[in-house]
Parts: C-alpha cells; structure tokens; sequence
C-alpha cells in the first residue's frame, strides 16, 4: 500500500485543489440559483421544475463525449443511451415548459 | 483529462469553453425569467439556446471522434422527446415531471459508468478526487432512476397510490444506507474495486425503490422536489467526475431548486423533510382525533346554483380532485356565469394542493384563466371572510380548521385555508370519505357548508346549466 501511495501523492494532490476549485463554482452557482429561485412565484412553481429538468439534461455534454470519443464499445453503448435520455429531456422539456408558460396569460388586454 | 495527453488544438478548446460559459450565464438567466409571468418565456428560450450552443460547443470538442452514434442517438431522443413536450396532457404532468427525472438521472448515471469502465479498462487507475465525484454521480443517479419511475407508477396509478409499509421498514432503510455509505467508503481508498462499484449502483436502485414506497399521494410534492434536486446533484457531481464546470452550474441551479421546492412543500405541510420520507403519513390512523359533532348538510344542485347566481364575491379553492376529474374547463364556465352576473371569482391555491408545486396553477392556466386571479394562501387568506360563497373543489386536508383549532390533529398547525371564516362554503367531493390524511374534516360539518356529491366536473355542469337558466 504505501509505495503507490507515495508514487501517486504529487497527482492526486493536483487533481485534490482542482476538485477544490470545481466546489467553489458549485458552492457558487448553488448560491446563484437560491437567490433567484426564491423569488420564483408559486404561480411559476410547475414550469419552475420542468425548467430546471430541461436545464439538467446538460448532462448530454458528458454523454456526447462517451459516445463519440471511441474509445470502447462499452462506454459507445453507455454513451449511446445516454444521450438518448438526455435529448429526451432537452427536446421535451424545453417544449413542454414553453407549452405551460404559453398557457399563463394576464386578465389585461393581451391577446 | 485523457484529451490532454494527446494534443489539444487551443483554439477549438476555447471555442468549446466560451460556448460553455456562455451557456451557464443563459441557463440563469433563464431561471431569472421565471421571477415573472411576464418575462417566462422569453427567459426559457435564452436557457434553450444556451443548451444547443453548448451542444454544438460539445460536437467540435476533438475528442469526439465518430458521430454515428451521437447522430443516431440524439434523433431518437427528439423522436422521444417530442410528443413527450407536446402531447401529453396538463393533467398528466406530475408524472410527466416524474418520468422525466428519471431520464436525466439515467443520463448521469450511464456517463458515470461509462467513466469508469473507460479509466478501468485503460489501466491509467482513478485518481481518488474523482472516484469521490463518480460515486456521488451513479449514487444520486441511480436512486433517483428507480425513485422517480416509483413516483411515475404511483402518480400514472400502476402502482397504488396509498403508502406500501411493512414491519421492520425503518430499520431496513436505514441498513441500507449505511452499507451504501460502507461501499462509497470503500471504493474511494480502493477505486479499482469494480465488484463493489456495481454492487453499489444495485443497492442505489434498491434505495431509490424503497424511498418512495411507503411515500402515500399527498406528499408527492415533496418527493418530486426532491428528486428533482438529487437529479440536479448527479448532473453536478458528472462536472465534478469529468472536469466540466457547466454541468456543475447547471447541476447546482437544478438542485438548488429542487431543494427550495421541497422545503417550501414540507412548510406547507407544517412536517419535517424526515418526517415526509420516514413518516408513512396517514398509513397509521392517528388517535386521540377530536369527535366531529353535527352532521353534513347536502345541497341540491338547483339551490347551490341560486346561490351563487346572487353572490358577488366567490372564491373557488381547487384540490387534487379537479385534476382527477379533468373538471378545470368546467370550473372556468362556471366562473363565466358568476361573472356575467357581476359577479367576482377569484382562485385560492394552497401550496400543496395536487401533487406537486403549482400543479393546480398550470390546470387553471391551461382553462385560460388570467394568472392574475389565482392567488396563493397569503394573498387571499384575508379575503374570505369577505367572501359570499367558497366553491371547494376536491380539496380536503388543506382546507381543514382542525390544524388551527384541534392540537391532537395529525395535521396540527398546518397552514390552511381559512374556508371556514366564508359566508357560505359549497363543498363538491365524490363521497362522503376522508381526506389523505385520513381525518375527518371540521369543516365539512359547519353550518354554513353544504356538501354536493358527484363528480365534480358533472357537478360543476350541472351547476353551470341551471345558472344559465336562472
């Protein structure tokens, strides 16, 4: 145990303070969002959470890199229904929370 | 990471990246948008575009290698994705929120272990940091699989909606979770452990199962919340496993929400986050619940319809059972008549009414009723006493006196709906039944209310044509 240990310190302290530095974007995005999710009426509540589902098919970012870097078949297949899902989610999402918000119309004389 | 050795061409990396970061700041402002009505739209096509740049962005990465895949794969997605956005119902859209959890959380899922094979298999090891970020990715997504198709059962009734216990459940769980903990332990000093990197995805889908079952129909807004945010923290942790700050931004937004939501959801139920998913709500009957006196007065269609044919302030107050029984046209036309009177209709929209936040909101929306009339608990609370008649619309629990009055009530200092303080109540409901919680309603035997029982779209018909002959 010790020698791979003391063989990997240098890299795996490097890849430690970048994870570090990964955690401030999250702490800070997640602080981002707080501020202004609290202010999300209830109104919105039900797009607000189809939203953010769309939003979250992001992870098509990872799965397009799985599928396509070929490196094996395995991590193709993986990719491969990865992305699926998440266009699933990016195609359907986004539509369906324009469909709902389409929907919230003001009593004035708009359309 | 594995790029990196080979060469990387700077400039298309930088374009990769600004598409990146432009993307983040679209996908929050996006959110920003939805502060307002007014301003919705508009900010969800900004966090749309911000994820097509971020795909094309994505597309000329040049580790990407061959795109028959990725083409074959992302036209059966919009082949699936597309009737999922235009053609399900209003009506259908918790489960529609739900089934689509799982999808995003199975995208996680499947690129975290389709990391790990690729580390493992090329001998290079996972350096501990990022076995850390690859765990919590397959742990949160793959609970979150398995917890919203649970959720998806449960809201689309394949699976019954009341809550599933058995003995010993609590303790079970908790078991459970700790050998989770056990294995994540494990795996982070030895990454190459595969067997116990596979069997820890196991056990996440048997907790995910397991989460929701004894989770009953009433407290689905808190568990949809829920998900949504350990589906946000999957994308997040998939930033942190492959060195991507954007599905970090994303995943830390989308979680955020789905937090906010669901600790707004437990307020409104006056419960604990732990209480929701440990708590079984209403599978035990509670004791000690106060004796109702009196008894429910009915009322005919043709003197309720009178009535409100000559009130000038209603207040409708839609439950679940208007989602139920598709009745939100209806409710509409009612309206219609009060109005064409000179009557006034407002909409009183308690938190958790339905089965996940603001589900009530989009049906009435959907029944083309100006926003500006459905008002949440706090704004309109004050105004029924002011109110001739209240129209309570398949709702139960919410609008129950007995969680301001009687301490022995389960739902005790739950925030309600002050119905009752209403010149006069009608209260539409398919039998004489209990709520979801499974206690009697207080309100239900006032004297000022009376009960009219049917569903409550035929009900509302009903009412509808004898007002237009009034």
């Amino acid at each position: 145990m010790t020698e791979p240990v003391a063989e990997m310190l240098s890299p795996e302290s490097l890849v430690l303070a970048n994870q570090f530095l990964k955690l401030f974007v999250f702490v800070l995005a997640g602080f981002v969002g707080f501020l202004v999710i609290t202010r999300v009426p209830p109104l919105l509540h039900t797009p607000l959470m189809s939203a953010t589902n769309a939003i979250s098919a992001i992870s098509i970012v990872g799965a397009l890199v799985a599928a396509g870097r070929d490196h094996n078949t395995v991590s193709t297949v993986l990719g491969f229904v990865a992305v699926i899902c998440a266009t699933i989610n990016a195609v359907g999402g986004f539509i369906i929370t324009d469909r709902m918000l389409r929907m919230f119309k003001g009593g004035g004389a708009k359309k | 990471m594995i790029a990196a050795a080979e060469g990387v061409n700077l400039g298309r990396e930088a374009v990769t990246l600004v598409t990146y970061l432009t993307a983040s700041v679209l996908f929050i402002l996006g959110l920003k948008g939805l502060t307002k009505a007014e301003t919705a739209r508009r900010g969800m096509q900004y966090a749309a575009l911000g994820m097509l740049l971020a795909v094309v962005g994505t597309l000329i990465k040049q580790e990407i290698v061959s795109y028959g895949w990725i083409a074959a794969g992302m036209v059966i997605g919009t082949i699936i994705g597309w009737p999922l956005g235009t053609r399900v119902p209003m009506t259908a859209m918790p489960q529609r929120i739900a089934i689509s959890h799982m999808f995003g959380a199975l995208a996680a899922t499947l690129v975290g272990i389709a990391e790990y094979y690729t580390h493992m298999r090329s001998g290079i090891g996972i350096p501990r940091p990022i076995m850390a970020a690859l765990g919590f990715e397959v742990l949160f997504g793959s609970l979150t699989v398995t917890g919203s198709f649970m959720a998806f059962g449960k809201l689309q009734e394949i699976l019954p909606g009341r809550p599933i216990t058995y003995k010993g459940q609590n303790a079970v769980n908790i078991g459970v979770f700790f050998l989770t903990i056990l294995m994540f332990a494990y795996l982070i000093v030895h990454p190459d452990a595969q067997v116990v990197f596979y069997a820890m995805i196991a056990v996440a889908f048997v907790i995910g199962i397991s989460l929701v079952l004894p989770i009953g129909g009433g407290d689905m807004p808190v568990v949809i919340s829920l998900l949504n945010s350990y589906a946000g923290l999957a994308a997040s942790a998939t930033g942190f496993a492959i060195d991507n700050s954007l599905l970090i931004i994303a995943g830390a937004l989308d979680g955020a929400s789905g937090f906010i939501l669901s600790i707004i959801m437990s307020k409104a139920m006056n419960r604990s986050f732990g209480n929701v998913i440990f708590g079984a709500f209403g599978a035990a009957p509670e004791s000690g619940t106060a004796e109702v006196v009196g008894e429910m007065k009915e009322i005919s269609v043709e003197d309720a319809a009178l009535q409100l044919a000559y009130a000038q302030r209603v207040i409708v107050v839609p439950g679940y059972g208007l989602a139920v029984a598709q009745a939100q046209q209806v409710v509409r036309e009612l309206a219609d008549q009060v109005e064409r009177r000179g009557g006034e209709v407002k909409y009183a929209i308690h938190p958790v009414a339905g089965r996940m936040p603001g589900h009530m909101n989009v049906l009435l929306a959907e029944a083309n009723i100006p926003y500006e009339k459905l008002l949440d608990m706090d704004e309109i609370n004050h105004e029924f006493a002011s109110t001739d008649v209240a129209v309570v619309i398949g709702a139960n629990d919410v609008v129950n006196p007995a969680a301001r009055t009687d301490k022995s009530s389960p739902i005790y200092g739950m925030p309600i709906l002050d119905v009752d303080k209403a010149k006069a109540v009608f209260v539409l409901k398919r039998g004489k039944g209990k709520g979801f919680a499974g206690i009697e309603n207080a309100l239900f035997f006032g004297d000022k209310t009376r009960m009219i029982y049917g569903d409550a779209k035929g009900t509302l018909s009903k009412l509808v044509n004898e007002m237009k002959s009034v």
